[in-house]
């Protein structure tokens, strides 16, 4: 076999973006751990907003690795990374347009129920 | 073609190096392969679609009045006798990073041109996938069994089968279309389509590189990162 997977590799030509195998392994085994806590949190039944606060910590910790190690987005060219990122800051907007109008929708549905339409 | 260390097209890190490429003459992403900043682009928009999806869900499941059925008692599942809570999600959560962690491994073993671990790779990683939507489809038959169907369910809020089988069939038919494309794959990375500056592609006179299993990792890991939102809205919240 050739030799390009030596780690020292000084001499050569540096080759195209490769990265310690030690990083792919400690961001996997990170989502197994991670993972593993997030279903503690239905293990245990953490109720409220404790287990909402964990859920969302996890999700975001395990996407934001996937996205940053495995998806090599922490190493890419920041025009890339910056067109991907901003526009999820619409659909955060979108979440709490939608949150505001469920909140809405089921005030109104519980007033005509048990309230009535007047009339 | 990570880094932003490419021949000829040395950029300064940061808002600077941005700056410079945005705003350089005839291509952005200067150097970055343009199949790579294309599947960006699809799953940009495919991040929309399961934004909508789940925005949707959470519109669906707060404005109703009816008691939503309790994902932790939906999905047990019988092991040696007793029921535990969400046991065959966790496993297909378990087998889905698994893979994933085995794609990132190929992308790294590609670029360092190992056609053997390459191969290797991407082929556990097809078979991770495939054991996935095997007990996916294990877990719609036992659901349909139980009689959840789109527009009723006997556990509780009717609205529930129709968004579980709405995403989780959206996010399956990502992962069907993955494994098909990652044996493919593995095919053409054993066959050597990517060795010796590269056999030239279907429907195409450009010459294969190790950056399309960059590429298919990008896809694969896309697949895997909406599953960790399904997983956390859908089955735990």
């Amino acid at each position: 076999m050739d030799d390009t997977n030596q780690i020292n590799e000084k001499d050569k030509k540096p080759v195209d973006s490769t990265h310690k195998i030690g990083i792919y392994l400690w961001i996997w085994g990170l989502l197994f751990v991670l993972s593993f806590f997030s279903y503690m949190v239905d293990w245990y039944q953490f109720q409220g907003m404790l287990r909402w606060s964990l859920i969302l910590f996890f999700m975001f910790a395990k996407a934001g690795l996937i996205m940053a190690f495995f998806m090599h987005l922490f190493w890419e060219r920041y025009a890339l990374v910056n067109v991907l990122l901003w526009p999820m800051t619409a659909i955060a907007c979108f979440v709490f347009l939608m949150a505001a109008e469920f909140e809405y929708t089921l005030f109104s549905r519980m007033f005509y129920f048990f309230v009535g339409g007047g009339a | 073609m990570s880094d932003p260390k490419i021949d000829g097209f040395e950029l300064k890190p940061g808002f600077r190096g941005m700056a410079s490429d945005t705003g350089s003459d005839q291509t952005m992403f200067k150097g970055v392969h343009w199949g790579k900043a294309m599947m960006w682009i699809f799953l940009l928009s495919d991040t929309f679609v399961f934004s909508c999806f789940l925005i949707a869900y959470m519109k669906g499941r707060g404005s109703t009045p009816v008691e939503w059925p309790n994902p932790s008692e939906v999905f047990a599942l019988e092991a040696f006798g007793v029921p535990v809570p969400l046991l065959l999600i966790a496993l297909m959560t378990f087998v889905l990073i698994t893979s994933s962690g085995t794609m990132a491994l190929a992308v790294k073993y590609g670029y360092e041109k190992n056609r053997k671990m390459c191969g290797w790779l991407v082929l556990a990683t097809a078979i991770g996938g495939l054991t996935f939507v095997g007990m996916q489809a294990y877990e719609w038959s036992k659901l349909i069994h139980e009689g959840v169907r789109p527009w009723e369910n006997p556990f509780g809020a009717a609205q529930f089968g129709s968004f579980f089988f709405m995403i989780t069939g959206f996010h399956g038919t990502h992962v069907s279309i993955g494994v098909i494309f990652l044996f493919i794959y593995a095919y053409k990375v054993f066959a050597g389509h990517y060795e010796n500056g590269g056999k030239r592609g279907w429907f195409t006179t450009m010459k294969g590189d190790y950056v399309e299993i960059e590429i298919l990792g990008l896809y694969w890991h896309f697949v895997d990162l909406v599953w960790v939102f399904i997983f956390a809205f859908f089955y735990l919240w």
